[in-house]
C-alpha cells in the first residue's frame, strides 16, 4: 500500500472544490442545494444537502468513472489489497449480489455455506443459478452456524464436479471464520472462483492479530460493508476483485441493477473512510478489540452470560474468531437472547445489532467509548439480577439442513398460492422466510417445508423475533408452489 | 481588562461571573478542567465549560447532600460516594466519628489532583485515613458491590458527558444491589426549571423509581446553578426522610452548619406545586 497516496481522498477533494465554484444548477436534484425543501435543510443541515448533487464532468459518473472515482477506486483497490474496487451505493446486498452474478450464471451451481445473507438467495433468484450447499456445523452449545470446514468442503466439490464458484462467509455475523486461505487452494484446484462475504469484515483488511481478509487469502471477489466496522454512511459498501477476475465484466454487472443518480454522500463517505482506515485503522481496530476484550472480561465476571472469544477456536469450523466480535450466549440466565435485546432496548434504552434465540451481538466499532461499555456490562449484570430465570423449555437455535427441491429462480416466479402455516409442511416454499437480523434465511424459495422449520417459526414468532419475507407481513400464511 | 465567565443554562440564557484570574487549566483523557478566581464567588471549579462548584455557594450542595440522609439513618457506617473528586461531599462526611469507610469512585483522577492543589476548602479531608479513593468509573466500581453501604452519595456532573452513565437505570439498579438492607441513596437530581434540565430531572425519577421501592426528592438554593433552584433525590429502601428524621440525635451531634438544620430538612421535602406535577407525571406512569 501506498501510504502517501493514502492521504488523498480524491472525491472528497473534488466535492470541496466544486462547493467553491458555486456553479448554478439547472440539474439534478430538484431540491437545488436545499432552497426547495427547506425542512429538509433543518434536519440535515446545510452543508449536507449541498453535497447532495449529481453526476457531472468535475465528480466523475459511477457508472462509467474515469476522473475521480476512479482514482477512489484506485486508491480503495491498493488499500484493500486487490485488482479492482469498486464503490458500492446499494449497500452491501448490491456489492454481494453483483458478485455473484459476475461468477455464476442461470444453471451454474454455486458451492455456500446455507447461514448466507439473504442478498444471497436474491442473487440466486435474479440471476437463476443453482445453490449446493455444505452443511455448516452447528456450536452444540452456543447454537451458533459455524464456519465451512474444509472436508465439508471437499466433499461438496467432489459431489459437484460442474460447480463454477465457493461463497464463504468472512466472518460470521457471530465472527466465526473458516480456514480462508486452505479453502482458496483447495477451491482454485478445482478451477472454483471464491467470492467472500465480508459485510462484517472491514476490519480485518487493517486491524493486526485479526482473521485474515479475503483478499489476502486469495479469493477472487469480496463484498465489504465499508459502512458496518468501516465508517461510511449507512448503504455505502465495497466490491473488491483479484487478478482472475476481469473488472471490466464486474463493472457491467454492477450496472445492471445499480443506480445512475450514485449519492455523493455515500461516495464520498466512502472515499474518507477508506483514508481513515489506510492512515489510522490499525491503531483504531486495536482499540476495538481491547475494548471488546475488556467487555468480555467484565461480562463473563458477572456470571450466568457467555462472552465468546479465541478460545471456541477448533482448527477446521471454527478456525479463527474476530475479536472484535462481542457475541454473548444468554440462555443460561433463562433468557432467549431476543428478549436480552428487547429489555437492553425497552429498559435501558441501549439498542445492539440483533438478538437471536440464544445470543446477543453487541456491535462494537472505530466509535464506540469504554463508558458506554460500561453501560451496556452493568445493564447485562442488572437483567440477571432481575430477569434470570430456569433455562427449561427455551429453544436454542439449530441448524435446520434445507431441503432443495428446485432452483430459488424457479420457485420464486412459479404458480403459487398462499395457504395457512399449519398446511404447508411438505410443500415448497416460494418465498423468504427470515429472522431479522441477521437476515439469515430459515426458508428460501425452492424449499421444502418441514415440521421443524414450522416449530422454529411459531417459537421465534414467540419469542419476539421480527420474521420478514413473506407476502403475508404477520407470517400466518406461507406462499408455496401449485403442485403439477 | 473585562473578564468573564459565562455558561449557557439554556440556548437563551447565560450566566456570567467576572473573572480575576484563571489559576488552573489543563485536559484530562475525559474533560477540560479549569479554575478561577472570581471576586463574587471565589475560587470556582469548572468542567468541560461547566461550573461544578464556587467557594462560595459549595457549602449548600454539600451539607445537603450529605447531613439530609445523615440525620434519617441512625447507624450510618459504610458510605460509597460516587464522583465529588473535589472533596466537598467527602468533607462533610468526616465529620461524623462513627463513620467508618468512604469509599470514593472518581472517574477522573486529574479532577482529585486538581482540587487537592487547588480547592483546599473542599478537598480538605481527602486524606483523611478513613477515605479509601479509587480512579474508576462510579458505574463499574458499583458493578462488583453488594449489601455493602449504608449510604451511597451520587455527586454526579450532568446528565450528558463522562456522568451520564450516573443517570442510567443499570447504574441506579446497581447501586440498590449495592446498598444493605436498610440503606439510603441520595444523588445530585438536576433542576426543574429550564426544559431540557426538567427533562433530565424526570428522567432521572423515573429511572430510580423502577429500582427503588420509595424516592422522594428534596430541594436547595443554589445560587450559581442553573436557575438556583437545585433538586436531590432521597431513594431508600426503609428510613422515611420525613418521619425517620431523629432531629434530637443529630442536633446532639453539635455539627455546625452554615444551611442545613433538621428544621430545613422538613422543609426541603415540601416542594412547589409544579414540581410535584412533574413528579407524578413520571410515577404515573410508571
Amino acid at each position: 500500500m501506498d501510504r502517501k497516496a493514502q492521504e488523498r481522498a480524491p472525491i472528497y477533494e473534488a466535492l470541496e472544490k466544486f462547493g467553491k465554484m458555486r456553479v448554478v444548477p439547472f440539474d439534478v436534484p430538484g431540491h437545488k442545494r436545499g432552497r426547495g425543501n427547506p425542512e429538509l435543510v433543518r434536519l440535515l443541515g446545510e452543508k449536507c444537502v449541498s453535497m447532495d448533487v449529481n453526476s457531472m464532468k468535475p465528480l466523475d459518473n459511477l457508472c462509467h468513472p474515469v476522473s475521480v472515482i476512479r482514482d477512489a477506486e484506485r486508491l480503495a483497490a491498493d488499500a484493500f489489497g486487490a485488482e479492482n474496487a469498486f464503490l458500492m451505493v446499494g449497500g452491501t446486498t448490491s456489492a454481494v449480489q453483483s458478485m455473484v452474478m459476475s461468477v455464476v450464471q442461470a444453471g451454474e451451481k454455486i458451492i455456500l455455506p446455507r447461514n448466507v445473507h439473504r442478498s444471497v438467495m436474491g442473487a440466486l433468484v435474479l440471476c437463476g443459478a443453482v445453490p449446493v450447499y455444505v452443511n455448516p456445523e452447528c456450536d452444540a452449545r452456543l447454537g451458533i452456524p459455524l464456519g465451512m470446514s474444509l472436508r465439508q468442503l471437499e466433499e461438496t466439490i467432489a459431489r459437484t464436479p460442474d460447480a463454477k464458484a465457493v461463497l464463504v462467509n468472512n466472518p460470521t455475523y457471530y465472527g466465526i471464520c473458516s480456514d480462508l486461505r486452505a479453502i482458496v487452494k483447495l477451491a482454485h484446484e478445482h478451477d472454483l472462483l471464491v467470492i467472500a462475504d465480508e459485510a462484517h469484515g472491514t476490519h480485518l483488511y487493517f486491524g493486526e492479530g485479526l482473521p485474515v481478509s479475503a483478499m489476502a487469502a486469495g479469493a477472487d471477489m469480496a463484498a465489504v460493508s465499508m459502512h458496518k466496522s468501516g465508517g461510511s454512511l449507512t448503504q455505502s459498501s465495497l466490491l473488491l476483485a483479484g487478478p482472475r477476475v476481469n473488472g471490466d465484466h464486474v463493472r457491467q454487472i454492477i450496472n445492471l441493477t445499480q443506480t445512475t443518480s450514485a449519492s455523493y454522500l455515500l461516495l464520498s463517505s466512502l472515499d474518507i473512510s477508506r483514508r481513515n482506515l489506510s492512515l489510522r485503522g490499525k491503531e483504531a481496530f486495536a482499540e476495538v478489540v481491547a475494548l471488546a476484550d475488556y467487555a468480555r472480561e467484565e461480562i463473563n465476571d458477572i456470571g450466568g452470560y457467555y462472552a465468546y472469544s479465541k478460545e471456541l477456536i477448533n482448527g477446521d469450523s471454527i478456525f479463527d474468531f474476530d475479536r472484535t466480535k462481542l457475541s454473548v450466549h444468554t440462555l443460561d440466565i433463562g433468557l432467549a437472547g431476543i428478549e436480552v435485546y428487547d429489555i437492553l432496548r425497552d429498559e435501558y434504552d441501549i439498542q445492539i445489532e440483533f438478538g437471536d434465540l440464544g445470543n446477543i451481538l453487541a456491535y462494537l466499532s472505530i466509535g464506540d467509548r469504554k463508558r458506554d461499555v460500561e453501560r451496556l456490562v452493568s445493564a447485562l449484570s442488572e437483567i440477571r439480577r432481575l430477569y434470570a430465570k430456569d433455562k427449561t423449555g427455551l429453544m436454542e437455535n439449530e441448524y435446520i439442513p434445507p431441503d432443495v427441491a428446485v432452483t430459488p429462480q424457479f420457485a420464486f416466479y412459479a404458480p403459487k398460492r398462499s395457504l395457512p402455516l399449519d398446511e404447508t409442511e411438505g410443500m415448497i416454499c416460494s418465498e423468504f422466510v427470515m429472522c431479522y437480523p441477521p437476515g439469515i434465511p430459515i426458508l428460501a424459495p425452492g424449499e421444502r417445508v418441514t415440521k421443524k422449520i414450522l416449530d422454529y417459526i411459531r417459537y421465534a414468532k414467540e419469542k419476539g423475533c421480527q420474521m420478514t419475507g413473506p407476502e403475508d407481513a404477520n407470517i400466518e400464511r406461507l406462499n408455496v408452489i401449485v403442485k403439477n | 481588562m473585562d473578564f468573564w465567565f459565562s455558561e449557557q443554562h439554556t440556548k437563551d440564557v447565560k450566566l456570567s461571573i467576572r473573572v480575576d484570574k484563571q489559576v488552573y487549566s489543563g485536559r484530562s483523557d475525559l474533560q477540560r478542567i479549569d479554575v478561577f478566581d472570581t471576586p463574587a464567588f471565589g475560587r470556582m471549579l469548572v468542567l468541560d465549560g461547566y461550573l461544578m462548584l464556587t467557594e462560595k455557594d459549595e457549602f449548600i450542595y454539600h451539607e445537603m447532600i450529605v447531613h439530609t440522609p445523615m440525620a434519617v439513618h441512625p447507624h450510618v457506617k459504610n458510605v460509597l460516594v460516587i464522583g465529588a473528586g473535589d472533596g466537598g461531599a467527602v468533607r462533610e462526611l468526616t465529620r461524623y466519628p462513627d463513620i467508618e469507610r468512604i469509599d470514593l469512585a472518581e472517574i477522573d483522577g486529574q479532577v482529585i489532583e486538581v482540587s487537592k492543589k487547588y480547592l483546599p476548602f473542599t478537598a480538605c479531608k481527602l486524606d483523611d485515613p478513613r477515605v479509601h479513593i479509587y480512579i474508576e468509573d462510579g458505574l463499574k466500581f458499583v458493578r462488583r458491590k453488594k449489601g455493602e453501604y449504608d449510604l451511597i452519595i451520587v455527586d454526579s456532573t450532568d446528565p450528558f458527558g463522562p456522568g451520564e452513565g450516573l443517570f442510567s437505570r443499570e447504574f441506579y439498579g446497581n447501586c440498590f444491589k449495592a446498598l444493605k438492607e436498610d440503606g439510603i441513596m441520595v444523588n445530585q437530581h438536576e433542576s426543574p426549571f429550564y426544559e431540557q434540565d426538567a427533562l433530565a430531572m424526570q428522567r432521572a425519577h423515573k429511572r430510580i423509581i423502577e429500582s427503588f421501592p420509595f424516592s422522594r426528592i428534596y430541594q436547595a438554593h443554589i445560587p450559581t446553578y442553573p436557575s438556583g433552584h437545585w433538586l436531590f433525590g432521597f431513594s431508600t429502601k426503609k428510613y422515611h426522610p420525613l418521619r425517620d428524621l431523629d432531629e434530637e440525635r443529630w442536633n446532639a451531634r453539635k455539627i455546625a452548619c452554615r444551611y442545613y438544620t433538621t428544621t430545613l430538612h422538613r422543609g426541603a421535602f415540601y416542594l412547589p406545586a409544579y414540581v410535584e406535577e412533574m413528579l407524578q407525571d413520571v410515577e404515573q406512569e410508571h
